[in-house]
């Protein structure tokens, strides 16, 4: 081959790498965690509605639930928490809250205020909880299943479309795998 | 760098807490081995949040909090390595500004020396063709008054 | 009206580029005289219509017309006046009108200067350049329009992002620019070369002025970026290999390259076809440089909003200017064959090694900032780097080329000739070791070996530079504006050398808790806190502190670091106090009020920083002066130009 055509050669890969990027830009930012499809971090918690209680990932052996990593400073989270309490209305799988670094009393009011769609919600002040899973800014989503195992981490806001395509159809799962 | 209003365009992530702006403790390690290892790492690592800077710089509350971790694992006695697993395994090799060396990215380490044997076979073959010109070029060069 | 004006305008500014690239290229192709004398008038026109479109929408800024949507985007009835004429620039559809008006700035210059080329050949440079004209304005009107209107009308702006309401934005863009743009030039004077199927010394000597000012503004635009990071965003970083840096930085790699190799294709018809793909490639690294900022591919603190669609329209672009030059160097460069020869220690032989080092250097970057983008098309996991990364792999090829250059300085054309000069090498190269350990030893206690390495190379090349002209002086010749400007701008690599070293190394840094009254040691100097007071500016309000610095408890200064919030986007800055004293920085920056008038300080000590910006500013005036050398002028052109000149009026007649 000319050698001269190499450069151009070159170039035509780059264009390659570039038009694939275009393609996956939409999911730019959104970093794959490595929690996914692995056992998720146990976490002992003091409960924001009862100081006396203990929200503990031991309870939750054996059932489904979404983790939701939330607080009352992330203006996405007040976005997503309409979807939050129709999620929990619907009974599909009790919602955890993680209230990360937040003021109890803000949170608790924050909760009167636009509804409250957690089953329970553990109390994380120092933060260390939300850095075992992975946590980078809030809101957050994880879903996991009766064995413990992560199965979806969901990046941002809650929305219909991600809940209906990514959440449910895991979901649905369990139903053919006897869980 | 002042990545948040930036964030707010490209990410739909809200920001962590807003009372630290800025990458700054004021807590301080007294062992100076130890310190000069503390910032070391917290150079190393990205701030997941504001993903061009490190934890160390980074004034987000996710940086505190990761950089609060270091700290005590350094005093705990934890290794470098132990503690960059430790990151890793939570955040991915993202997290690592300087990416470890594996199978997956040895193309990225050793692209750089490879490049320079590249380089040099260029040159040696541009030289040597060259250098067997010089008895059949009849061009004087002149040297603008170079001594 | 005159937002519809500076729109009508951008339109009739895309026909006219149409127009330019039309009959530039086609004319000189197929011999139309009157076609090729139609490509003046529209470069022109051009001109005008950018002129005019800016024009318009900095009326529209200062005039608080927020119903043009990037005015309000961008601007907001506190801003002031000043910030409302920079924020043209502040985000991407303004930016992308500087690029444009940029662009004709310099096609308008190429035209003025054309008129000593001859004629077909003058019309291919403006042809191309019409074509990269016209590319940016169709992308503009088709997806970015400035202009576009906010119906109804804002009632206040989202004001200009308060990091870029400062002095340095008002120069930082416009220079860089000039320099980015101006790598056109060159680009388009390569692409003529190939659609004329011929590439000769004079060639080299035309392209070359205008490389090496497009250079010079690089240099200094890259250098403003780096000094306005440093003291606006404050802890004492200045060089991130943040991807939208590294954008900016390979065309200097490749565009410092390129001028070398410029000059060995003049004096000795070599590197033709090295010279060539320099060329393109500059300019691709622009272009490239643009994409990654604007499509949202890449994550980083300098990108614009994301958007694909954009993406897309820049990777066509691409395709068409790149592969298409490429295409044609494939076409071309085979044939571009020289008889010439050189031996091993020739002037040559350096300046090919110096081509390979800087393209290496260059790659290493490329590949680095593209990694994530690579990881991600091959299906690995997301990998991104940074400065742990550039830092030690861009030395490879960089300590090796800083180690020639004093050797190089001194060969000659063809037969080098070294062993005359072994002495004078010799001796620079053990005066600047001797220095190194002085200053390592005597000043610091310290030194690791690469700081060893850098303090020696730069003394080195400095001296390695003055050698040849003191010699010339004390034999009463006249030094020439080209060799002077090589001297010095060599000098100021240097200097930079000596700079990063020294920062590198030297550098003492420290977050403290302070108190009102508290003190803290910081390299060699001594830091009181005198507390905080609130204050407000036009658009912000925040706290000012007040910090008390001496050395050997001589006062130095009193610094007042700033923490700013400013009022429409809620957003937090902080404005580092710096002090430069006798060479040294000093920065203080507030970081967190602890409660009970106690703040956490971060002080750094930084030897030496500003030498780094002010060798880059050297390089420059080096550049600068190289291209007013006299070789370069209208008189000594016009010989030259006679001949062909006539050649082509008889060919235009026929």
């Amino acid at each position: 081959m000319n050698r001269f055509a190499l450069p151009l050669a070159f170039f035509v890969l780059l264009v390659v790498v570039l038009a694939i990027s275009i393609r996956h830009s939409p999911d730019k930012g959104t970093i794959v965690s490595p929690l996914v499809g692995r056992a998720a971090p146990g976490f002992s918690l003091p409960s924001l509605t009862d100081a006396q209680h203990v929200v503990s990932s031991k309870d939750l052996k054996g059932r489904w639930y979404l983790l939701n990593v939330w607080g009352t400073w992330c203006v996405e989270c007040r976005a997503e928490h309409a979807m939050l309490v129709e999620v929990g209305h619907s009974g599909a799988v009790p919602i955890i809250g993680l209230d990360w670094k937040d003021e109890d009393d803000h949170a608790l009011e924050w909760l009167a205020q636009l509804g409250n769609p957690y089953q329970a919600i553990a109390v994380d002040h120092d933060g260390r909880t939300a850095i075992d899973w992975g946590v980078y800014g809030a809101p957050e989503t994880f879903l996991v299943n009766p064995r413990g195992i992560v199965v979806y981490k969901l990046v941002g806001p809650l929305t219909h479309e991600s809940w209906t395509q990514e959440f449910l159809p895991r979901l649905a799962q369990r139903a053919s795998a006897g869980l | 760098m002042k990545c948040r209003a930036w964030l707010a365009l490209a990410f739909v992530i809200a920001l962590g807490s807003a009372r630290m702006v800025y990458g700054i403790d004021a807590t301080s390690i007294d062992d100076p081995v130890l310190e000069a290892r503390y910032l070391s790492l917290t150079h190393e690592l990205r701030c997941m949040q504001c993903q061009n800077e490190s934890i160390a710089d980074s004034p987000v509350g996710l940086a505190s909090d990761l950089r609060r971790e270091v700290r005590s694992m350094l005093l705990a006695g934890k290794s470098d390595e132990e503690v960059r697993n430790y990151m890793v395994s939570r955040y991915g090799e993202l997290i690592l500004f300087r990416p470890r060396f594996s199978v997956r990215n040895a193309w990225l380490w050793c692209a750089p020396p490879l490049f320079l044997l590249i380089g040099l076979g260029v040159a040696v073959r541009v030289v040597r063709q060259r250098a067997a010109l010089v008895a059949t070029d009849p061009d004087i060069p002149d040297d603008d008054g170079r001594g | 009206m005159l937002p519809e004006l500076g729109h009508f305008a951008l339109i009739l500014a895309l026909l006219l580029a149409a127009l330019q690239a039309f009959f530039g290229i086609a004319g000189a192709h197929l011999r139309r005289d009157r076609w090729l004398a139609a490509v003046a008038p529209a470069v022109a026109g051009q001109f005008v219509m950018v002129a005019t479109a800016i024009a318009c929408l900095v009326t529209a800024f200062v005039s608080h017309d927020f119903s043009v949507r990037y005015v309000a985007e961008n601007s907001n009835s506190a801003l002031p006046l000043f910030y409302r004429v920079t924020a043209l620039w502040g985000a991407h559809e303004g930016s992308l009108l500087l690029w444009i008006f940029l662009l004709a700035s310099w096609t308008l210059a190429v035209a003025v200067g054309a008129a000593r080329l001859p004629p077909r050949f003058g019309g291919r440079v403006l042809g191309v350049l019409g074509v990269v004209s016209f590319g940016f304005l169709l992308f503009t009107l088709a997806t970015s329009n400035p202009f576009s209107r906010l119906i109804p009308a804002a009632p206040d702006g989202r004001d200009l992002n308060p990091i870029l309401q400062d002095p340095a934005l008002a120069i930082h863009p416009p220079i860089l620019y000039t320099g980015y743009v101006g790598f056109a030039v060159a680009f388009a004077f390569a692409c003529a070369a190939m659609l004329e199927g011929r590439l000769d010394q004079a060639w080299a000597r035309w392209t070359r002025p205008w490389t090496t000012s497009a250079w010079a503004f690089l240099t200094v635009g890259i250098a403003l970026g780096s000094w306005w990071a440093y003291y606006e965003l404050g802890w004492g970083g200045f060089w991130f290999w943040d991807p939208v840096e590294n954008a900016s930085f390979m065309p200097w790699l490749v565009g410092t390259a390129l001028v070398h190799s410029l000059a060995v294709t003049d004096k000795r018809g070599l590197f033709k076809s090295w010279t060539l793909l320099l060329a393109i490639l500059a300019f691709s690294l622009s272009l490239l440089g643009t994409f990654l900022v604007r499509s949202g591919v890449l994550v980083s603190v300098h990108s614009f909003a994301a958007d694909p669609t954009r993406g897309i329209f820049i990777l066509v672009f691409l395709i068409i200017m790149i592969g298409g030059s490429l295409t044609l160097y494939a076409w071309r460069a085979p044939l571009l064959r020289s008889s010439a020869g050189f031996e091993l220690s020739a002037r040559e032989s350096f300046l090919l090694f110096n081509n390979i080092l800087l393209v290496i250097a260059a790659a290493i970057v490329f590949g680095g900032t593209m990694a994530p983008l690579i990881a991600d098309a091959l299906g690995l996991p997301t990998l991104s780097v940074g400065l742990p990364y550039f830092n030690p792999t861009f030395l490879l090829p960089i300590l090796p080329l800083l180690a020639l250059l004093p050797v190089g300085l001194h060969a000659n054309w063809k037969k080098g000739r070294l062993e005359q000069k072994q002495r004078g090498i010799l001796v620079t190269l053990a005066v600047a070791l001797v220095l190194a350990l002085a200053v390592a030893f005597g000043i610091f206690a310290r030194g690791a070996i690469l700081t060893l390495v850098g303090l020696t190379l730069g003394p080195w090349i400095i001296l390695s530079s003055l050698l040849d002209p003191i010699d010339r002086w004390r034999r009463k010749l006249s030094v020439s504006r080209a060799v002077l400007g090589m001297t010095i701008a060599h000098i100021g690599i240097g200097l930079f050398v000596i700079g990063i070293t020294v920062v590198q190394s030297f550098t003492q840094e420290h977050d403290v808790a302070l108190g009102r009254g508290d003190t803290a040691n910081v390299g060699g100097y001594e830091f009181r806190f005198e507390g905080v007071s609130g204050m407000e500016g036009p658009n912000y309000d925040g706290v000012r502190g007040s910090v008390v610095v001496t050395r050997h408890a001589a006062p130095v200064a009193t610094l007042y670091p700033e923490k700013r919030r400013y009022w429409v986007q809620g957003t937090v800055t902080t404005e580092a106090a710096i002090k430069m004293n006798r060479g040294t920085n000093v920065l203080i920056a507030l970081g967190d009020d602890l409660g009970a008038g106690r703040w956490s300080v971060r002080i750094q000590v930084r030897p030496l920083i500003s030498l780094v910006w002010l060798a880059a500013l050297i390089m420059a005036i080096g550049g600068a002066a190289a291209v007013s050398d006299r070789r370069y002028q209208p008189a000594t052109r016009s010989a030259t130009e006679a001949v062909p000149a006539g050649a082509a009026a008889k060919e235009g007649a026929g």
